[in-house]
């Protein structure tokens, strides 16, 4: 921690957060909103005169509110930087000033206003970490009933001699030593119920390693852990386990089903132990919430800025799970920590270095080289409209609309999303790579034979087409006459190909993308939206059926959602009959030399 | 991107195509025939050659298509094998290596999107295969070459959070020279780390 704080290479913004990044790989323009600390951090030297003096009184939130601090406070000893902070929220101001007087170095400004800081970086490496679950919602445990159930958090404050009673263990409730102390594992993980569904990875070794320490505390202590597995797999860890074991921890599989206090204030336990097949009681004196990890609040609005994937858990996905665990899926961002999955402090470190590795692989050339599949203006076609520049997510074309010039594409801007060439009338941009003519002869030759059978389906490169790859690999089964079309966003998907499709046979169409939020290219599948909509309603308007074009928005991590979709669009073709499909090739063909003339 | 006249000159000549089913050790072959995929495409336009491949991914399988390239003047290949999101770049560095414009590569998803998920109908299977192919047929001969352009790169790292990884991250990074920017939303680095008594399995301290 000190070493980051001072290395010279390194400039730390804490109190931070991003505001927002534009911009690509080699080059993002990130922009950091600096909250004021009211404290200047390079000229306080943590003499600690301003606290002393603090008239206000708050809980100390990193000792869990063990403990309290004042409204200037140092969060914790060896604080990085080492400076105290004012929290204006609970400081009664000018009115009081008692620190202003009491600070030699005059480092307290009250006036002090928050910063935007601009920043132009080639990389960024995403380490937003966990929170921890809160166990309040799980109120079978008493959490919030009973002062003498914790957390494990709590408890790591409780046991560390820097902690609010310098390391000595009490319980909360008339602050006796414990004889006695229950560990509940699995609180907010693998639970359908409540929490995640997955394993939070680390509270089982968490609650191994606190029986151990809380031995060394008081070898008589009668140490119990309620477990449903206990996962002791990393190097080292059977034998923290064997060693908790033999200094006569408790372990009893399986997880109470009701908690009582007492009227000695300790807690009776209720448990089925699944090994014995007994229903037990226990009466413990105190007892530890082993709680999961939950991605950090702000994973969303991050993952919405950066253009990023989640799992269905919440956490970041990465662009492999086991050939780039640490790459997300656009390029020159990594992930390190436990933003990418609950994880402990060992793999933590090894993919921060991981990540560092990669970064410096991306940018030791000095330069980048873009992918070429961007769009191209064909000048003699463009009507200097707008509406290119006005669907691109990235600002990357410009158009006079008054001096009726072409549009220009910005290639290094262009991620090459192609909803300009779906949104263009005028047929005059060329999206490199998913031409028209090369995404036209792919649906001929898919509707060439047995096209009444056939279901035809965009999917984007990111989420869909990722999804259906997660459909395989889990090996989830689903109908055989699905064939799919890869674009690298649903916003290329272009009305004339809808149409194309009708007009050669084909009974369904399905067009599948990110969900809205979770866009690759920002907000292009919004467009993808409005046009299937567009397109919907002229099918009505025509008489065709406007069920058979179908939307459905299918993430990378969701193989089980798109074999539902796939069984549900067969069921709709199976609504199709020749007859109908014959009549909109008919309709089609008439209605279209009249659109023709329109034009 | 921009279009070489040379190669378009080329293109416009004549398209040569080689198309390689792969087998994948079993995974792909256990349900689909990809001898019978690969005879029934060596029959479509500008088709040269049409073959089943062990493990096209492997060294051996990428020499046997730059033989073939070599020795028949292929100008346009299709893999069809596993998904592109895993292998495309795979064969985009051996087009590379037989001096052709790696965007003249197109892969057909035998693997994830055929073999894996219709397990129990090998025929239907089979069927979509040879369609799957034939899509990509038909969409490599209309190819362009294209090709990537360097931008100057911003030698700095942002990164975000100031936990154990996010610390880590940094301190490489910087230890190798590159300027660090390294935001953290509360008072202190140090994350849920910092609050740890001691720590698992070695038992010594977290900060």
């Amino acid at each position: 921690m000190a070493d980051a704080g001072r290395h010279p290479k390194i400039t730390l913004y804490t109190m931070s957060e991003v505001a927002g990044v534009s911009g690509y790989v080699g080059n993002f323009n990130v922009k950091i909103v600096k909250r004021s600390r009211f404290v200047d951090e390079k000229a306080c030297t943590s003499c600690g005169e301003c606290a002393k003096v603090c008239p206000v009184v708050f809980p100390d939130e990193f000792n869990m509110g063990l403990s309290s601090r004042k409204a200037v406070y140092i969060p914790f000893p060896q604080a990085v930087p080492s400076a105290y902070v004012i929290n204006m929220n609970e400081c009664m101001g000018r009115g009081c000033s008692k620190c202003l007087d009491a600070c030699d170095k005059k480092c307290i400004h009250f006036h002090m206003s928050d910063e935007e800081i601009q920043i132009k970086v080639g990389s960024i490496v995403v380490a937003t970490g966990l929170d921890p679950y809160d166990p309040r919602e799980m109120d079978e445990y008493g959490y919030t009933r009973f002062e003498n159930v914790i957390t494990s958090l709590e408890l790591e404050r409780l046991i560390n001699a820097g902690g609010p009673t310098r390391g000595e263990l009490i319980r909360p409730k008339d602050r006796k030593h414990p004889q006695s102390i229950g560990f509940i594992q699995c609180v907010g993980s693998r639970s359908k119920r409540k929490g995640g569904q997955y394993c939070s990875n680390i509270c089982c070794m968490n609650t191994v390693k606190n029986s151990l320490v809380l031995k060394e505390h008081d070898p008589d202590m009668e140490i119990m852990v309620f477990y449903t597995d206990i996962r002791a797999f990393g190097k080292g860890f059977e034998d923290l386990y064997t060693r908790s074991r033999s200094q006569g921890v408790q372990y009893v599989r399986g997880l109470p089903g009701s908690v009582e206090e007492m009227s000695d204030g300790s807690m009776r336990v209720a448990v089925e132990n699944t090994a014995t097949g007994c229903i037990e009681f226990h009466d413990l004196d105190m007892l530890v919430l082993s709680i999961g990890m939950k991605p950090s609040s702000g994973t969303r609005k991050l993952q919405e800025m950066l253009g990023l994937q989640l799992t269905s858990d919440g956490f970041f996905l990465e662009a492999h799970p086991k050939l780039q665990p640490v790459d997300s899926a656009t390029r020159g961002i990594f992930y390190a920590g436990c933003a990418e999955g609950p994880k402990d402090i060992k793999e933590s470190v090894t993919q921060g270095s991981a990540s560092a590795a990669r970064a410096i692989r991306l940018m030791h050339k000095g330069v980048v080289t873009t992918e070429p599949i961007t769009s191209e203006i064909i000048e003699e076609h463009c009507k200097s409209c707008g509406k290119c520049a006005e669907v691109c997510p990235y600002n990357a074309i410009t158009v006079d609309v008054k001096k009726k010039t072409p549009a220009v594409v910005n290639s290094a801007a262009c991620a090459g999303c192609g909803t300009c060439a779906a949104e263009c009338v005028f047929n005059a941009i060329v999206m490199n790579h998913f031409t028209d003519d090369q995404i036209l002869s792919q649906v001929d030759t898919l509707l060439a034979q047995k096209a009444e059978e056939k279901i035809l389906t965009f999917a984007c490169n990111w989420c869909s087409y990722a999804g259906a790859d997660f459909a395989g690999v889990s090996r989830l089964q689903y109908p055989a006459n699905v064939r799919l079309i890869r674009t690298m966003c649903s916003g290329r998907v272009d009305e004339k190909f809808i149409w194309h499709a009708f007009e050669n046979g084909a009974p369904v169409v399905l067009v599948s993308g990110c969900h809205i939020g979770d866009c690759h290219y920002i907000d292009a599948n919004h467009w993808t939206e409005k046009r299937i909509a567009r397109v919907r309603k002229k099918m009505e308007k025509k008489g065709i059926r406007p069920e058979r074009l179908q939307l459905a928005w299918i993430s990378a991590a969701e193989g089980v959602r798109f074999a539902r979709v796939m069984t549900e669009m067969e069921a709709l073709r199976r609504t199709v009959t020749r007859e109908e499909i014959q009549e909109t090739i008919a309709l089609l063909n008439s209605r279209e030399n009249h659109e023709n003339a329109e034009l | 991107m921009r279009t070489n006249p040379i190669e378009t000159a080329d293109r416009e000549n004549s398209s040569r195509i080689g198309v390689y089913v792969c087998r994948c050790g079993l995974n792909i072959a256990r349900t689909v025939d990809c001898e019978k995929v690969a005879r029934n495409i060596s029959g479509m336009e500008n088709v040269l050659i049409s073959k089943e491949i062990t493990y096209a991914c492997s060294e051996p399988g990428q020499m046997e298509i730059k033989d073939d390239i070599r020795e028949h003047g292929l100008n346009r290949i299709v893999v069809a094998s596993c998904s592109p999101r895993l292998h495309e770049p795979t064969f985009r560095r051996m087009m590379l290596q037989a001096d052709l414009n790696p965007y003249m590569l197109e892969m057909a998803n035998l693997r994830e999107q055929c073999s894996w998920v219709h397990m129990q109908a090998p025929l239907d299977a089979t069927e979509k295969a040879e369609d799957l192919v034939r899509m990509s047929v038909s969409r490599v001969h209309l190819l362009q070459p294209l090709y990537e352009e360097t931008i100057p790169l911003v030698k700095k790292t942002l990164v975000i959070g100031g936990g154990v990884a996010g610390i880590q991250a940094a301190l490489d990074l910087a230890d190798n020279g590159y300027e660090v920017m390294l935001v953290e939303k509360s008072a202190s680095i140090g994350g849920t780390m910092a609050q740890l008594d001691k720590t698992f399995p070695t038992m010594d301290c977290s900060i």
